[in-house]
């Protein structure tokens, strides 16, 4: 499918980040005119993987983060989220709801998170390389209902 | 984020404005776990009304509060969720533990 608009950016893995990178996310979004539930769940969603790369790729020590927007033909917004952090081993027990390896406050909820506020995730990971995820939404918006 | 606590009886209130994340969620937890410490109440009331955006870290905010809540014999309740903060409450069985409202 043809993309029609891109953007790309590299943020530091600093929690403050967090904030910034779903608005950008959403900001970017909103040349599509999403529905106020559709840009919520584009937040949430951006949100999750973000945090996912601060707290785990990184384990709170910092790195970079790598995020690419970008808006296809039929209304579909495609976010890449990726991190060069340790990697995950077994992707599939990781995006099984409610586990998580870090007890501490986490929930082990993020991937399903995402996977419930998207069409389509995909999770790429190389222990040691780093993980790439990538959530892909169509957005219908009010006009086009 | 903006925390703000009301000692009403044996119950704390607790209204939270603005984000809940990874980022903010550390300090408001902090602020709760004091308040509950201090006033020993019965019932730690979390009201959602004025948050404006949370993710899964919400959840492990609200898990974790359980914990510390329950420890000292405290009951949880979180109240003014819109849907979408239920939906994702409910996708962790939260809601077996604590009372929504
Ligand atoms: N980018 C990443 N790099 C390395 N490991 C990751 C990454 N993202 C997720 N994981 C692993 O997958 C597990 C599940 O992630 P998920 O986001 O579902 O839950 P969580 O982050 O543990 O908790 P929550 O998101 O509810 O706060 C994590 O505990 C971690 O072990
Ligand atoms: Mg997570």
């Amino acid at each position: 499918m043809k993309k029609i608009n891109e953007c790309r950016m590299t943020v530091d893995a600093k929690s403050v980040n967090e904030g910034f990178c779903r608005a950008v996310c959403a900001a970017f979004a909103a040349q599509a005119e999403p529905t106020v539930e559709e840009i919520g769940d584009i937040k949430t969603a951006v949100s999750e993987a973000v945090t996912n790369c601060i707290v785990h790729a990184y384990r709170e020590m910092g790195g970079k983060i790598y995020i690419t927007a970008s808006l296809l033909a039929d209304q579909r917004l495609r976010i890449t989220v990726r991190d060069r952090g340790c990697g995950i081993a077994d992707v599939k027990q990781a995006m099984e709801p409610l586990f998580t390896t870090v007890g501490d406050d986490r929930s082990g909820l993020g991937f399903s998170v995402m996977e419930t506020f998207s069409d389509k995730l995909t999770v790429r990971s190389k222990v040691g390389k780093g993980t790439t995820v990538i959530i892909e939404k169509k957005l219908r918006g009010r006009a086009r209902d | 984020m903006q925390v703000q606590t009301v000692v009403d009886g044996k119950a704390l209130h607790v209204y939270l404005a603005g984000e809940i994340d990874h980022d903010s969620a550390p300090r408001i937890r902090e602020k709760i776990d004091d308040k509950v410490t201090e006033c020993r109440p019965c019932v730690l009331r979390l009201d959602f009304s004025d948050v404006s955006f949370m993710d899964s870290s919400g959840v492990g905010l609200v898990m974790g509060r359980y914990r510390h809540a329950h420890a000292l014999g405290c009951a949880t309740e979180v109240t003014h969720l819109t849907p979408r903060y239920e939906k994702i409450m409910k996708m962790s069985g939260l809601s077996k533990i604590v009372k929504f409202s």
